[in-house]
Formats: C-alpha cells, sequence, structure tokens
C-alpha cells in the first residue's frame, strides 16, 4: 500500500467501525458496574445468545444492502425448523408420522427456508410487488404455518441431529459461535471482494445503472432471497438446540431487533450503503446492551424501552451525521 | 468519407404514441454530428435505440456497416457506442474507482482492489480527469461526475459516443472545459453525437446537424452554411394557426413582485413586476431556471436571497398557505404530482383553498361546496358528470381545468401557471388560456410559464430567461424565430 492512499483507506474502514468506541465503552461500564460481566463465561454467554439472531442480522443486512426488505425472515426461524421436525418425528412425538429418515432434518429445514426466500422473490421480483407488503404478508402466513399444523404446541421430542449445532462445543466455544463467525467472515469477505457481492452495492445503489452495467438485477435480488431465508432457517437450527425445543413462540419479534442492529451497524435501509462488519457490530451492541440489563437485575418489561430508545439515539446520530433526510 | 453510425428508418411506438417515425441519421466517421428537436421529438428514443436499451419496431442500426449486435449482448454494445446519459448513471455509494469498473471489477474470482485502483488510476490519467479515484462518487460535483462518466463510457473502446444533452446541468466555464475535452477526442477520431438545446453550442462544436420535430426526421445539413433562421424554422415547423389573443391595458398597481431573486443553481438576481390585469409571460430552456424561479414566486421554493411581494404583503418564503392567504392563485408544473389528488371528487379538488370559508368550526358544507363546485364547473367548461366524480376519471385537458378551478376559486390578484396546457388538446388549450385572459380582464396579474409558443402569445410582454437570468423584455408582436433565438441563446 503505497504512503499516498494509505490515510484515505483507513477512513473508509473506519466508517464501518463506528460502533466499535461504543462496544468499548460497554464494556468498561459493564465492567465497572458488575465485576461478573467482563469474565470470559459470561462474554461467551453473550456471544452464543447473539448468534441465532445475528444470522438474521447477516441476512437482512444483505437483503437491505441491495435495496430491498424482508420481514418474514423471523417467522422463518420458527417455522422452518418445526415442519422439518414434523416431518421426520412420528406422530406420537407431534410429527406428521412421514417416516422420513432423521438425518434429512437439516437439510429439509433449510430447503424450506430457501423456498420460502425464493416464493418472496418471485412474488417481490416477478410481479413487481412491495417487498415489504410482500414478505409482512408472508410473515403472518409463515406463522400461520407453523401454529396450523403444531396447534400452537412446542415440540419436545426433536431429533438428535438438529439439536447438535445450537449445544455442542468446538475448541471450547459453542459451535453456534463459530458457525455465526465464519458465515460473517465469509460475507465480510464476499461483499468486499467478489463481482456478486459488489453488485449488491450496486443494485441496492442504482438499479438501472446496475442494469445497464450488464449485472443481472432479478437473478441477483432472487439470490439474495434465497440465501436469506436459508440463514433465517439456520438461526432457527442454532436456536432449537440452545434451547432443546421449538416453542411456537420461536422467533417472534426478532425482526425488531435484527433491523435495529442493522440500522445502528451503519446498514441504510434505502440500500446500497453499509457493512456486514457494520452490522456485526451493530449485533454485539445489542447483546451487550441486554447482557448489562439482565445482569443489573433491570425487568425484561422495561427492556424495551431501552432498546427502542438506542435505536432512535442511532437514528438521528446517523441523520446528524449522514446529513440527509431519511424516508 | 465512412459512414460510423447509421440508424436507418426507425420507427418506435409506446402504446398509442408514435415516438419515431421512420427516423434515421447517419454520421460520417471522426465528426461531431448535433442532433437538435423540441422536447417530444424523439430524441432520447433514438438515443436508447443507438446504445442498444430499446428494440426498435421498424428500421436498423449500422455501425460502420455491419448490422448491429443482438440486444442482449451489452458487452458488445458497449464496445461500439458509448453514452453520457441525461440521468446519472453512477452509484453515489460507491467509490469512483468502482463506478468506473462496475461489474468488471475482476475476470478472476476475488477482487484485487490494489490492482484495481492503479488501473483507475491509469484510466482517469489517460482521460485527464483530476478525480481522486478513493472518493464517493455521491461526493463528485456535477462536471466531475461526468467527466467519470465519459472516462468509464470510453474505456470499453467504444470509437462514437453519444452525449444527451451534457451541458443541461453544468455553468459556463465546465462547459468551456467540456469543449476543450470534445475537441480533443474529436482530434484522436472520436465519432460523437451531442444533444442539446442551446443551438449557440451547436454551432460551437459540431460539424454538422440532424433535426427531429414531431418523431420524423427534418433535416440533416452541414453547420458551416445553415443561417440560425433555417435552423429554427425546421426546429418549430409552421406555426400553428391558433388563439386569437385579446388586448387589454394592464392596470397601474402592482400585484406581483420580485427584488432580487436568487437560488443556487437555479436563477440569480431576478427582479419582475406583475401589474393588475397584466399577463406575462416567462419563457426559456429547460435549463434556463424559468420553473424554479415560477415555484418560488407561488412559495413552493425558498430562494437564497430576495423577496417576493404578493398583493402588498411579503408572504413567508416558501410557505404556500401564506402565498395563497395573500391573494395568489397558481397551476403547478406537474399536474399529476402537485395539482389533484386523484380519488377526490372535482367538487372537493376544486375547492381545496377555500374549505375554511365554506363553513364554521372547521366543519365544510356540502351544500355550499357543491353550490361552488357546480360555478366552477360552468365557468371552465369542465366536462364532468358532476361535481361528485373523481378527478382521476377525467380526461387530461378537463382535469388540468379542475386545477386551473383550484387556482381560481379564491378569485385570486395574482396568478400564476406553469405549463398549462401541456398534454392537452387544441379545444381544451384555448379554454385554459381563455381562462387565464378571463382572470386578467377581472383585474388579476399573471404569469404564464411554458414551453409552447402558443401559450406565451397571450401575454402582453414575455420575460426570457437564458442560464438563470431574465436576459430580456420582449413586448407584444414577436415572431416565433425572435423568441426562440433569445430562448436558445443566439441573440443576446
Amino acid at each position: 500500500m503505497t504512503t499516498l492512499t494509505a490515510p484515505r483507506l483507513r477512513l473508509t474502514r473506519f466508517r464501518d467501525l463506528t460502533l466499535v468506541p461504543v462496544i468499548v465503552l460497554l464494556l468498561i461500564v459493564g465492567a465497572i458496574l458488575d465485576p461478573f460481566f467482563l469474565t470470559a463465561g459470561n462474554l461467551t454467554n453473550v456471544l452464543q445468545q447473539q448468534a441465532a439472531i445475528s444470522l438474521v442480522v447477516l441476512a437482512e443486512a444483505l437483503i437491505l444492502i441491495s435495496g430491498k426488505f424482508d420481514l418474514s425472515l423471523e417467522a422463518t426461524v420458527g417455522m422452518a425448523p418445526a415442519i422439518a421436525v414434523m416431518l421426520v418425528v412420528p406422530a406420537s412425538a407431534g410429527g406428521f408420522g412421514l417416516g422420513l429418515p432423521a438425518a434429512l432434518v437439516i437439510p429439509l429445514c433449510l430447503l424450506i427456508g430457501a423456498a420460502i426466500g425464493a416464493f418472496n422473490g418471485f412474488l417481490i421480483l416477478r410481479f413487481q410487488l412491495s417487498a415489504f407488503v410482500v414478505t409482512l404478508a408472508m410473515m403472518i402466513v409463515i406463522g400461520g404455518l407453523q401454529l396450523g399444523p403444531t396447534e400452537g404446541k412446542t415440540l419436545f421430542k426433536l431429533p438428535e441431529s438438529i439439536l447438535y449445532l445450537g449445544s455442542t462445543t468446538w475448541l471450547g466455544l459453542p459451535a453456534a459461535i463459530w458457525i455465526a463467525a465464519i458465515l460473517f467472515a465469509g460475507g465480510i469477505f464476499a461483499l468486499a471482494y467478489t463481482r456478486v457481492g459488489r453488485s449488491l452495492y450496486a443494485i441496492g445503489g442504482n438499479a438501472d445503472a446496475a442494469r445497464a452495467a450488464g449485472i443481472r438485477v432479478d437473478r441477483v435480488l432472487w439470490g439474495v432471497f434465497i440465501l436469506g431465508g436459508v440463514l433465517a432457517a439456520l438461526a432457527g437450527i442454532l436456536e432449537t438446540g440452545r434451547l432443546g425445543a421449538i416453542g411456537s413462540g420461536q422467533g417472534d419479534g426478532w425482526i425488531f431487533m435484527v433491523f435495529a442492529a442493522a440500522v445502528i451497524g451503519g446498514v441504510s435501509m434505502d440500500g446500497g450503503k453499509g457493512t456486514i462488519l457494520g452490522a456485526l457490530t451493530g449485533v454485539l451492541v445489542i447483546g451487550l446492551v441486554q447482557n448489562l440489563l439482565t445482569l443489573k437485575g433491570v425487568s425484561g418489561f422495561w427492556q424495551p424501552v431501552v432498546y427502542g430508545l438506542i435505536i432512535l439515539i442511532a437514528l438521528i446520530i446517523s441523520r446528524v451525521a449522514g446529513g440527509k433526510a431519511q424516508d | 468519407m465512412n459512414i460510423h453510425v447509421e440508424a436507418r428508418s426507425i420507427t418506435k411506438r409506446f402504446g398509442p404514441t408514435t415516438a419515431l417515425n421512420g427516423a434515421g441519421l447517419s454520421i460520417a466517421e471522426g465528426e461531431t454530428h448535433a442532433l437538435v428537436g423540441r422536447n417530444g421529438a424523439g430524441k432520447s428514443t433514438l438515443v436508447s435505440i443507438l446504445t442498444g436499451l430499446q428494440r426498435p419496431d421498424e428500421g436498423e442500426v449500422l455501425f460502420s456497416g455491419t448490422p448491429a449486435p443482438a440486444l442482449a449482448d451489452r458487452d458488445a454494445w458497449r464496445r461500439r457506442v458509448a453514452c453520457v446519459y441525461q440521468k446519472s448513471t453512477i452509484i453515489p455509494n460507491l467509490t469512483v474507482t468502482e463506478n468506473l469498473f462496475l461489474h468488471r471489477q475482476t475476470t478472476g474470482r476475488i477482487i484485487n482492489w490494489r490492482a484495481l485502483r492503479a488501473k483507475a488510476r491509469e484510466l482517469l490519467d489517460t482521460y485527464e480527469v483530476d478525480v481522486d479515484g478513493e472518493r464517493l462518487a455521491g461526493e463528485l460535483s456535477v462536471e466531475q461526475r461526468q467527466l467519470v462518466e465519459i472516462a468509464r463510457a470510453l474505456s470499453f473502446g467504444a470509437r462514437f459516443i453519444i452525449l444527451d444533452e451534457p451541458t443541461a446541468r453544468l455553468d459556463g466555464p465546465a462547459i468551456e472545459r467540456l469543449f476543450v475535452r470534445m475537441r480533443a477526442l474529436k482530434a484522436q477520431g472520436v465519432t460523437m453525437m451531442y444533444i442539446s438545446h442551446h443551438l449557440e453550442e451547436v454551432y460551437e462544436i459540431c460539424q454538422s446537424v440532424t433535426v427531429f420535430r414531431d418523431a420524423r426526421h427534418i433535416m440533416t445539413r452541414p453547420v458551416a452554411d445553415l443561417p440560425h433562421q433555417e435552423l429554427v424554422d425546421a426546429m418549430t415547423g409552421e406555426a400553428t394557426a391558433a388563439y386569437q389573443a385579446r388586448s387589454r391595458t394592464p392596470g397601474s398597481g402592482v400585484v406581483l413582485a420580485a427584488s432580487g431573486l436568487s437560488l443556487a443553481g437555479r436563477y440569480e438576481g431576478v427582479d419582475l413586476e406583475v401589474r393588475s390585469g397584466e399577463v406575462i409571460g416567462l419563457a426559456g430552456s429547460a435549463s434556463s431556471g424559468k420553473i424554479g424561479l415560477a415555484e418560488t414566486l407561488v412559495g413552493l421554493r425558498r430562494p437564497d436571497a430576495g423577496t417576493v411581494t404578493v398583493n402588498g404583503t411579503q408572504p413567508k418564503p416558501g410557505d404556500v398557505p401564506a402565498f395563497l392567504a395573500a391573494g395568489l392563485g397558481f397551476v403547478p408544473e406537474d399536474r399529476h404530482h402537485e395539482g389533484f389528488v386523484p380519488l377526490l371528487s372535482v367538487g372537493e379538488n376544486a375547492t381545496i383553498p377555500i374549505a375554511g370559508k365554506l363553513g364554521r368550526f372547521g366543519v365544510i358544507s356540502p351544500a355550499r361546496r357543491r353550490a361552488r363546485a357546480v360555478q366552477m364547473i360552468k365557468d371552465l367548461d369542465i366536462k364532468t358528470e358532476g361535481p361528485e366524480q373523481p378527478v382521476g376519471d377525467l380526461s387530461g385537458g378537463n382535469a388540468q381545468k379542475v386545477v386551473f378551478a383550484r387556482a381560481l376559486v379564491d378569485e385570486p390578484a395574482a396568478l400564476v401557471v406553469m405549463n398549462p396546457t401541456a398534454g392537452v388538446d387544441v379545444k381544451a388549450k384555448q379554454a385554459l388560456l381563455g381562462a387565464v385572459e378571463d382572470a386578467a380582464e377581472r383585474g388579476a396579474g399573471a404569469v404564464v410559464v411554458s414551453d409552447e409558443l402558443d401559450d406565451l402569445r397571450i401575454c402582453d410582454r414575455v420575460l426570457v430567461m437564458f442560464h438563470g437570468r431574465i436576459v430580456k423584455d420582449v413586448p407584444r408582436g414577436w415572431t416565433d424565430h425572435e423568441l426562440v433565438a433569445v430562448m436558445e441563446g443566439i441573440e443576446e
């Protein structure tokens, strides 16, 4: 790297890392407030708790950068593993009793996620419908597709294979953390160093210009929706393993946290702006705040107030820093 | 001389409208060829056909004598023709480097940013574009962005470049720098097609010119021996027989005045006075700033400097309700956008400004509104089933009459109408112009902002704007040539 371009490069890097001082501050404040906060055990705990939701943040960040929107991801988190489990377990355990091999549960779950993403993409791209309304309706439909077959009951008797990823430990850390870390690293790399990754920014920034440059806009967007569905299904698998059961409310309300994390991490709701690294710092900030509030015994009923305020403050900061009116 | 680019009898229809009707042109190798015509002549359609974005319904495009590649083969098109479109194709959130190599950052799998930056540097140096490749494209000035687009367009190896109104958003010195660059490209043997509304630019930079009018090819001539008059003639065609403008004597009271009005990038140092019973016109090309000025006069825009006086009071700048309260009525530039609420009825749309006067305590009396609406429908001869019909169901001309009704319902002292007859038929056009003259006879002062010479004929005088300034005050009795020449900046 030449000395001439180095300072500017460092600046662009910094743009993704505006939340790093906030994370440092949270760590310091947390250490002062509670001696237990800054222990390896607690921090591992924070990461593990955020692993599943962070995958949904990754998915949403990809979709937002491409200039689209997906609210249905949170419903997929519950529905994909629930239906996949019901396909393989016997009727006595609450399944459909189809007798499919239990080893298929994870591929089936990911396939359901992919199918949901593909259907969203189909409606949004082929029929040119609003991504917001399509995925809002799909969120309701998918939630219903879980409630209908399960009749709102929690699934307890799960195959070993779906529990493994969310509960096991690799090299001293929960596997879920490794999986999230690898996927985020992959996302950061792909969006910075591959043509397809860069095309997401081009599409989100100016779809007509992207099309004129020869990017197959619809195909790329469709791929992003499918990938988003798969990531949400994978998040569902990790969450299932962590909790050991699939409740009818798995994933409920996540989407708000997901948007909050992406937006405070610098991903623009208008598309074309933001990075996966930024989204990751957003997840970490929310995770640390959540942990701190719980450690200090703040009532879970009051915590939403704090999250909401964090989102508002982050929006105001980005408005002031960006200088442009937000829609 | 070899023909570099040829479009042969191209026809292109969009639904019921014919954008190009057997029109064509051919451009010799190495020449800079102008394409001129008034709005709607078919220039933009030809550009999208010559750049392979649209397929002609009939006719063919040839590059150096060989037929154009298939529409899907974008790369082949870009090797033959480069285009700097009117609308920017820069992605603002990406760096200049990445914009230059959009979707061709690498031939392999992984992008080598360092190598890409070096390539961008080299490309920018080749075309002498003094821009840092690491800056975000959105931070560049219009001129810099355009230079980046030119460099990108040429980097595909095309020897033919289309510049679609490149000077529309540039100021004087930037236009000069662009011309220096174009001459350098010409010296390297690059063929160019140049589109502009400013005819003096055509005389300065082009060797030959093609005129389109009403979707047809009118003529192609070398610029050198073409009198201005003849070029303007070809563009305007025969003036269609028209509306008989009435004569009147303006009063003495000033009802609308602007002094020292400036808005960065739009207009500067504008002074004007409209007297009671007077109709004045505001003319100029798209980049003249006339719409920006008109929008300031009605309170839609806030000027950087200067004041607007309506009927003796100075409403708060940028506050439309204050302007309306001061006695102003206006017809906005785009009726679909700002003119009416399509789902609401004719009566409701027409009476929005006087809703407060139709009842007490914020309650609107339906009977009084209806009576008022019926009156307006009669006055303006609006063809509607009745005041209850949604405006969205009406034809363009009748919808515009509703917009006029809204502007006139409070009997304004000052009336500003922008593009009053855009997209309406001849009869409606005459009714609308008549409504403006009626208002003037009642004692209102009116400003007509229009691209249509016919609209300006009802004016007692026409103020012509050029690059943001009022350059001439033309009294009634002008000829088309005179006015167009001033609008295009040929004559001072």
